[in-house]
């Protein structure tokens, strides 16, 4: 099994932490994992991206010409990855931001208005918590219980009540689409 | 120790801490900045620790010289043009026997080239890299956990043999997060009779490159020469995977070696016997165990994502007993390993095509 996401959005919008949560919660499920960031000349409110590659097996490349899931938080990410996901993959949208629809029809597309339900939880920086659950409840790739501890480990320098309001719009995302199914 | 996820920049960091690095000096450069940032975090934390962003390449591998005479585990990082500024300076280490890492994240070259992973500095690194007739050890590291092993084990080569040793990486490894789990550092060995703590009321001590007698110089020469033979003999490092049953042998090094073992496992699965051989140590190279495979196995292929440097180790290595071809991406262009099994496929099933290229 080797399973690669590309998480993308605008930068601010807490990308790199939903792969970093992810990849550490991977790694805590026992797979091999890679995770690798966009880098180099980016520029304020520009976009962000990172991949994350789980396995049961060493990973050769950590870069994703074909992936598996695509989950993106906004609309030029969407347009800028959406042709690279895999036949039968599928597509996770932020849809409180992007109003358009995927031009592919050969892969599972799951819209989450995310950053709405994040303002209503209290707190609209949480929109990538949100998405993550949303993310784990169909894919399955990691157990929520070691994905939350995993971005427990990763917050932990932060207070306590960030990462409660997140472990709440983790679960806002997992049981959303549980609802929509 | 438990396993931890980290970026390949700050494990380089963090295992020269562990391994007694207390003294980093570095300018800053895409794709390693992570690495200075992490030592100006971390040194200041443990006992003795110097972090310096010095003014410029040059004045940062001649500080690690200085802290180096001075006894401190040292080490600078750069990635390729920062990496040409640096050669005097490892020359310098090379002709004082100062140990010292230097770390290389790999960009696309020549000139400034860009930012992105890129193998082109091969020749640089292996080749000595300055003037004069040396050589450094030179690591080609291609998981996170290699960044963490051989850091450690290049502070305690450099200490060993007195000599620069070299992390030749490519921007993909330092960017790149991978699970990792640091191994015990090694108490530091090392004749501390060099170091330059103040004569007291014993003898004066010289540290010192220049070498006006012609006959003196020579004797130098030859000196680090036999130095440089011992390494050779004694410190390759290599990795073979699936190489038993092989018809065709890919060799590659670093984030290479990956996507050619990518390349493989597909390979495989559709019955071909392909097998890697993977240098660890780019130098010394390891010769004599590329040779032996020579001895079942006619067809080799060489990729790199330059145009084509470590090829000519290989060719030097198999003197004529086996077929050579050679597939390369440079410009900062990391392939997929699909592309890379389309290139072997094409190149197995017509062998004497190997040589091609050249």
């Amino acid at each position: 099994m080797l399973v690669k996401t590309i998480l993308c959005g605008f930068g601010g919008q807490g990308v790199l932490m939903m792969g970093y949560t992810l990849a550490h919660g991977a790694m805590n499920a026992g797979y091999h994992v890679t995770y690798l960031p966009s880098y180099g000349a980016e520029v304020r409110g520009g976009t962000a991206n990172c991949t994350v590659a789980v396995s049961d097996d060493e990973i050769a490349s950590p870069i994703a010409s074909a992936p598996d899931h695509i989950v993106a938080l906004n609309t030029p990410s969407l347009y800028t990855f959406q042709n690279r996901v895999a036949p039968g993959g599928a597509l996770f949208l932020n849809s409180s931001i992007i109003a358009v629809e995927p031009s592919r029809r050969d892969v599972r597309v799951f819209k989450i208005p995310s950053s709405e339900m994040a303002e209503k939880l209290g707190n609209p920086r949480t929109a990538n918590t949100v998405m993550m659950g949303a993310f784990l409840k169909i894919t399955g790739l990691v157990p929520p219980d070691i994905y939350l501890r995993g971005m427990e480990t990763v917050m932990g320098s932060k207070k306590k009540s960030v990462i409660e309001i997140n472990r709440r719009a983790f679960a806002a995302g997992y049981e959303f689409l549980e609802k929509a199914e | 120790m438990n396993k931890v996820l980290m970026q390949g920049n700050k494990v380089i960091g963090e295992a020269a801490i562990r391994a007694g690095c207390r003294f980093y000096a570095g300018y800053p450069i895409t794709p390693q900045n992570e690495l200075p940032e992490y030592m100006a975090e971390n040194l200041r934390k443990v006992a003795g620790g110097v972090f310096i962003q010095s003014e410029s390449e040059i004045a940062a591998i001649h500080m690690v010289a200085g802290a180096s005479a001075a006894g401190a585990r040292s080490m600078t990082s750069s990635s390729s043009p920062g990496i040409s500024l640096k050669q005097e300076g490892i020359s310098s280490l090379a002709a004082c026997e100062l140990p010292a890492v230097i770390v290389n994240m790999m960009r696309g070259g020549p000139g400034l080239g860009n930012i992105c992973p890129s193998q082109g500095d091969y020749f640089q690194a292996t080749r000595g890299g300055g003037h004069g007739d040396y050589r450094t050890i030179v690591f080609g590291p291609a998981t996170a956990q290699e960044l963490a092993d051989l850091t450690m084990d290049a502070f305690d080569l450099a200490d060993e043999y007195r000599t620069p040793v070299m992390i030749l990486a490519d921007g993909m490894m330092g960017q790149m997060m991978e699970p990792v789990v640091f191994k015990a550092a090694k108490p530091r060995i090392y004749p501390e009779s060099y170091v330059m703590k103040g004569a007291g009321t014993g003898k004066s001590k010289i540290i010192r490159g220049l070498i006006l007698d012609p006959l003196d110089m020579e004797e130098h020469n030859w000196t680090l020469d036999r130095k440089y033979q011992v390494i050779s003999g004694k410190e390759t490092r290599h990795e073979q995977y699936k190489t038993e049953d092989a018809e065709l042998i890919l060799v590659a090094y670093g984030t290479g070696a990956r996507i050619a073992k990518g390349a493989i496992k597909r390979l495989r699965e559709t019955g071909l016997r392909i097998g890697l051989f993977r240098p660890i140590t780019l130098w010394p190279f390891p010769t004599n165990e590329l040779r032996d495979l020579a001895k079942k196995i006619e067809n080799f292929l060489v990729f790199e994502m330059s145009t084509g440097q470590m090829v000519e180790d290989v060719r030097l290595a198999l003197q004529g007993r086996a077929r050579i071809g050679f597939h390369g991406r440079p410009g900062g262009v990391v392939p997929t390993p699909v592309e890379l099994a389309n290139v072997v496929l094409r190149k197995y099933d017509r062998k004497e095509g190997l040589t091609d290229y050249y």
